[in-house]
């Protein structure tokens, strides 16, 4: 049976829903090891092994950097334990283990796939490209494969597992050069997660302007919505990295995604063309996003959102 | 200090993308630009230069073409550049990528290694972090913020709650996301002395390292395709179509 190793790592006191999906894609692959970093409490390490990890090696940085030492840790033990797959989330941490230890290990890592294979000799993967319209299939016969698949590629199930075997992922001390985490802050937000969000109302540079990005977050509001945003206007500064939906920001997939001012550049659809229903509204009757959306409205957004906000205010 | 940029050429993104038939490398015309994530990395390199008596070397690997993409970052104000363009790279994987990195930004020195996140054509999303295992540094990651001070950086780390304040004591390797700074645009005066600024040629060889890919793309095929639904023209009514909808989904 195929040996695979899953990067989870907690967010409020409880494993990540992404890392939940990882252990959900492993446990159709092979035995499980789930490495955790965190805290983690009773409850947390149960739920990986509902979610498909018969080991967790347990982890717990402190005040480090996680990535430098979880690295140089699991190089370690991958020598003696030769996995054959490590699965880890294309997200911040995850991105900086996964860096760092296929460097140490001489090996590549197969970034955004949507889905991961075991075959004879190697691992096979599936990456969405062109916004998504087409997907590559991908081999690699490095020892690990190192994989990163992007979030939400499937949901978390907790399937039939049992209590895992926890032992601890002893970290190597931290040398004077290692990076500190000196403070966390965590910024206030209202309303739903990005992530998370039933209903996502997204702003493109259609808006115009980074005061037009208001009517984005009214109609948010209104509609108990997370808000979003495009690379462009947020590389432009109108809102923060933290909105923005796309190939190198989130991926979300709720019931209901407007798109207003989006024109649907390739890096966009990709994080948001899985959403239930799609409505756009954009000036160009020939954009991208018309082609994927459920309802397209060729208008101004100046006119319509004013609009239609004015519209549910009066409900 | 001494601060090296990692900044990418890569086929303008406003023109579609194609791949090479047979192996699936990304199609690159010899005019390329500046990947727009890199602009980020070359002006928060240029203020901490210009911060601590510092110089700007950009380091790129991949297709020259008629360079445009680097004379853009030179235009900006750094002061050289190191170009690594072999063809022995076609198709290098983000390994090869930050080894042959990493071994030109050593032989160069640094204080500080800036790069961006990902790049827009390729975003593996793992070179800085690698770049900083191969030279054995800290990865300060997804910077919204950098400073420098006495021997040490010091940044705000994007984390899915907020931010995080990491420091480490230089040498050090810091990536950086888009907003982190505002980046300037080439005045007349930096495209002319750009033309003038030098751009060294490297080779593998000239870096000993060699290139070794195990990854491949076997094969491209069509996802299933997600149709069309109503298209209509606003003609001043369209906000009630949208209003009917989210009724019909539950949303209202």
């Amino acid at each position: 049976m195929a040996s695979v190793w899953v990067f989870v790592q907690e967010e409020n006191n409880a494993p990540s829903t992404l890392g939940l999906e990882l252990l959900t894609k492993a446990r159709s692959l092979g035995d499980v090891t789930a490495i955790y970093l965190g805290e983690g409490g009773d409850e947390a390490l149960a739920m990986l092994g509902t979610h498909g990890a018969s080991k967790v090696l347990h982890a717990n940085a402190g005040d480090a950097l996680p990535s430098a030492p979880v690295s140089a840790a699991l190089a370690e033990m991958v020598a003696t334990e030769s996995p054959d797959l490590i699965l880890l989330g294309q997200a911040y941490t995850d991105r900086d283990v996964a860096g760092r230890l296929a460097a140490r290990l001489g090996v590549g890592v197969l970034s955004n796939a949507s889905d991961v294979r075991l075959g004879n000799g190697g691992v096979e993967t599936d990456h969405e490209i062109f916004g998504g319209s087409q997907i590559a299939v991908a081999t690699s016969s490095d020892s690990p494969a190192i994989v990163l698949m992007r979030p939400k590629s499937i949901p978390a199930e907790p399937g039939d597992g049992g209590a895992p075997e926890v032992s601890t992922l002893e970290l190597p001390e931290a040398g004077a050069s290692a990076a500190k985490v000196t403070e966390s802050h965590v910024e206030e937000r209202e309303g739903p997660q990005l992530a998370d969000a039933a209903v996502v109302v997204s702003g493109g540079r259609g808006l115009g302007s980074a005061e037009a990005f208001e009517m984005i977050e009214k109609l948010g509001k209104q509609l108990g919505a997370a808000t979003g945003a495009t690379r462009a206007i947020v590389d432009s500064g109108w809102v923060p990295y933290a909105k923005q939906v796309g190939q190198t920001g989130k991926t979300v997939k709720p019931d209901i995604y407007i798109a207003a001012g989006i024109s649907g550049a390739m890096q966009h659809l990709v994080g948001m063309k899985d959403s239930k229903t799609i409505i756009a509204i954009n000036k160009d009757p020939d954009a991208p996003i018309f082609s994927i959306a459920d309802l397209g409205v060729v208008g101004d957004v100046h006119k319509v959102l004013p609009k239609l906000i004015e519209a549910l205010e009066s409900r | 200090m001494k601060v090296v940029v990692c900044v990418k050429q890569i086929p303008d993104p406003a023109t579609p993308y194609t791949l090479e038939e047979g192996t699936n490398w990304l199609v690159r015309p010899s005019e390329q630009v500046l990947d727009d994530t890199d602009r980020y990395g070359v002006e928060m390199g240029l203020q901490l230069a210009q911060a601590n008596e510092g110089t700007v070397t950009l380091v790129s690997m991949g297709p020259a073409g008629n360079n445009q993409g680097v004379r853009q970052a030179l235009a900006m104000g750094a002061d050289k550049a190191i170009l690594i363009d072999d063809s022995e790279l076609r198709g290098s994987d983000a390994l090869t990528t930050s080894r042959v990195l990493a071994a030109a930004i050593k032989e160069e020195g640094f204080d500080l290694v800036i790069a961006g996140t990902e790049s827009t054509d390729g975003y593996s999303g793992v070179v800085p972090q690698m770049i900083a295992e191969l030279l054995d540094s800290p990865a300060l990651t997804y910077a919204t913020k950098v400073e420098t001070g006495d021997g040490s950086v010091t940044i705000h780390r994007q984390t899915i709650a907020g931010y995080d304040v990491v420091e480490a004591p230089l040498p050090a390797v810091v990536s950086v996301t888009a907003g982190v700074v505002e980046p300037r645009y080439p005045t007349f005066k930096g495209i002319m002395d750009a033309k003038k600024k030098p751009v060294e040629n490297k080779t593998l060889a000239d870096l000993g390292v060699e290139a070794s890919v195990n990854q491949k793309v076997t094969e491209i095929k069509d996802a299933p395709e997600r149709s069309a639904g109503e298209k209509i023209e606003d003609e001043g009514e369209a906000h009630l179509k949208i209003v009917a909808l989210l009724e019909e989904r539950k949303v209202l």
